[in-house]
């Protein structure tokens, strides 16, 4: 459970982030969606620890991020994967070697130890013969692979993923939502995801965050967005035909 | 930290080191045609083809000029690397582990940066033995002229002075393309602009602190 009360950020003049108040639950898969450029970035560095915030706080399990000492962030940090929007894999390492990072900068295992859990997380991601490629040889939906293994390796209490679907095709990202959620689900972590896919609102929506101009328009599940009247949310969601029809076939199903 | 600075030695060190050989090795070779042809007269002694060789490429070529080239070789190469890392979010990735990243990717460019004063030895050994070639195979003049010249009125401060000032470049080298890259901001595009303006100012700091140590040093 993370908690985020009046959140403000600015670089410089730019006021981005506005006074944002949400929650996000464990067990669950957050969503925050908004166009482009509307801060959802943002907003999940600052949920990171990455960037620092003017105003308001963030609190992960009733730990307040501004209140923790240095060796409490870092121990924090240690429980936080993050997905980063284009894998951001470190690219003079192998596959094996950027999943064992984090288990080299954040514990003191054994190097036999830290294969074995290596090894365990690539399977889960279903990369078992991917170990010594590096990764400009791998496909994006094997590097998006990858970098969830990366994040996943410690047993984190908080997963991260920023747009973890862009450049994907269909079927590929309809693969990669539903490895989050099944992740989600089986560690029971708190997940929060940006996306401006549909196709992932509609599938792995638990908790949808509506962001738009800084502030928080709207917020709801893949239930709810259906019915919703809020025109800024339908005017984004639905603005392809094919959403609308999907809608319209839901709202008359459920009548 | 050990292979990081390992890498760093073979990407900065001796991957330089055959672009300075070449470029050294036919430099000295036209110092050394150079003075000989513009040495008209007949009083001037046969062995100050070696001699000026010798000043000119301590002094000045090997560790200024070669560091001019290697602001471009060396210099965009650690700019595009970072900001490579910082635009596809590496560095972030870095930091979200806990790492200081400035830390992890600086500092063993710097230690690589210390065997810098050999790259500019290699640059003066084979100056002076380009300029050696030239001249005995392009007839311009006998060995033992040449080596007599080389060897003429050796001062060992000037020595001293190149590298000291091997030093100070070899610090530039590190820091202000490290600089460009690591706060750089945007996408592909801006890695190239951010290559190229590290570039520039490397090589304006590099002449400027040139003068500014040759003046204080043989001033
Ligand atoms: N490091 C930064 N410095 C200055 N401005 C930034 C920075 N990061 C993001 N911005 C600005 O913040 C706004 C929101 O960006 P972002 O969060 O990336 O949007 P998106 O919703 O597409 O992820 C943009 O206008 C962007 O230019
Ligand atoms: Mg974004």
């Amino acid at each position: 459970m993370i908690e985020v009360k009046d959140l403000h950020k600015s670089f410089g003049d730019a006021h981005i982030l506005k006074g944002i108040t949400t929650s996000f639950e464990k067990g669950k898969t957050n969503l925050i969606i908004g166009q482009s450029g509307s801060g959802k970035t943002v907003f999940l560095k600052c949920l990171l620890g990455l960037f620092e915030y003017e105003k308001g706080s963030i609190s992960y399990e009733g730990k307040n991020w501004s209140e923790l000492s240095r060796n409490e962030k870092t121990n924090l940090r240690s429980e936080m994967g993050m997905v980063f929007q284009g894998s951001a894999l470190f690219d003079s390492m192998t596959i094996a070697e950027n999943v064992m990072f984090p288990l080299r900068m954040f514990t003191k295992q054994s190097k036999s130890e830290m294969e074995d859990r290596v090894n365990e997380v690539l399977q889960r991601v279903n990369l078992e013969n991917a170990h010594n490629k590096m990764p400009s040889e791998a496909s994006g939906g094997m590097q998006k692979r990858v970098a969830i293994a990366r994040a996943i390796v410690n047993r984190p209490k908080f997963l991260f993923c920023d747009e973890p679907n862009s450049g994907l095709d269909p079927r590929t990202a309809i693969v990669i939502d539903n490895l989050i959620q099944e992740i989600t689900d089986e560690f029971n972590i708190t997940t929060v995801v940006n996306t401006h896919d549909m196709n992932s609102v509609m599938e792995i929506g638990e908790k949808i965050v509506f962001l738009k101009d800084g502030l928080l328009e709207w917020e709801g599940s893949s239930e709810t967005i259906f019915r919703t009247e809020n025109e800024a949310v339908t005017n984004f969601v639905y603005s392809s035909n094919l959403f609308r029809k999907v809608r319209k076939m839901y709202l008359e199903e459920n009548l | 930290m050990k292979p990081l600075i390992l890498k760093d030695i073979d990407d900065l060190i001796i991957g330089s080191i055959g672009i300075v050989a070449f470029i050294s090795f036919f430099v000295g070779g036209v110092v050394a045609i150079q003075t000989s042809l513009n040495m008209t007269s007949p009083i001037m002694p046969k062995y100050l083809v070696g001699f000026a060789t010798r000043q000119s490429i301590i002094l000045e070529f090997a560790p200024t000029f070669i560091s001019i080239i290697m602001a471009g070789k060396v210099g965009s190469f650690i700019t595009s690397s970072i900001g490579t890392m910082r635009v596809t979010e590496q560095i972030d990735a870095l930091e979200v582990m806990g790492i200081n990243a400035i830390n992890y990717l600086v500092f063993p460019k710097f230690i690589a940066l210390t065997l810098y004063p050999f790259v500019i030895s290699i640059a003066m050994f084979l100056g002076i033995l380009g300029g050696l070639m030239a001249c005995v195979y392009g007839g311009y003049g006998t060995m033992e002229d040449y080596i007599e010249g080389v060897q003429l009125d050796f001062i060992p401060f000037h020595f001293i002075y190149a590298f000291i000032k091997t030093f100070v470049f070899a610090f530039l080298l590190a820091t202000i393309p490290s600089y460009y890259g690591y706060f750089m901001k945007g996408g592909a595009l801006e890695v190239g602009k951010a290559s190229t303006t590290s570039f520039v100012w490397t090589s304006v700091m590099i002449i400027l602190v040139n003068f500014l140590l040759t003046s204080l040093l043989l001033g």
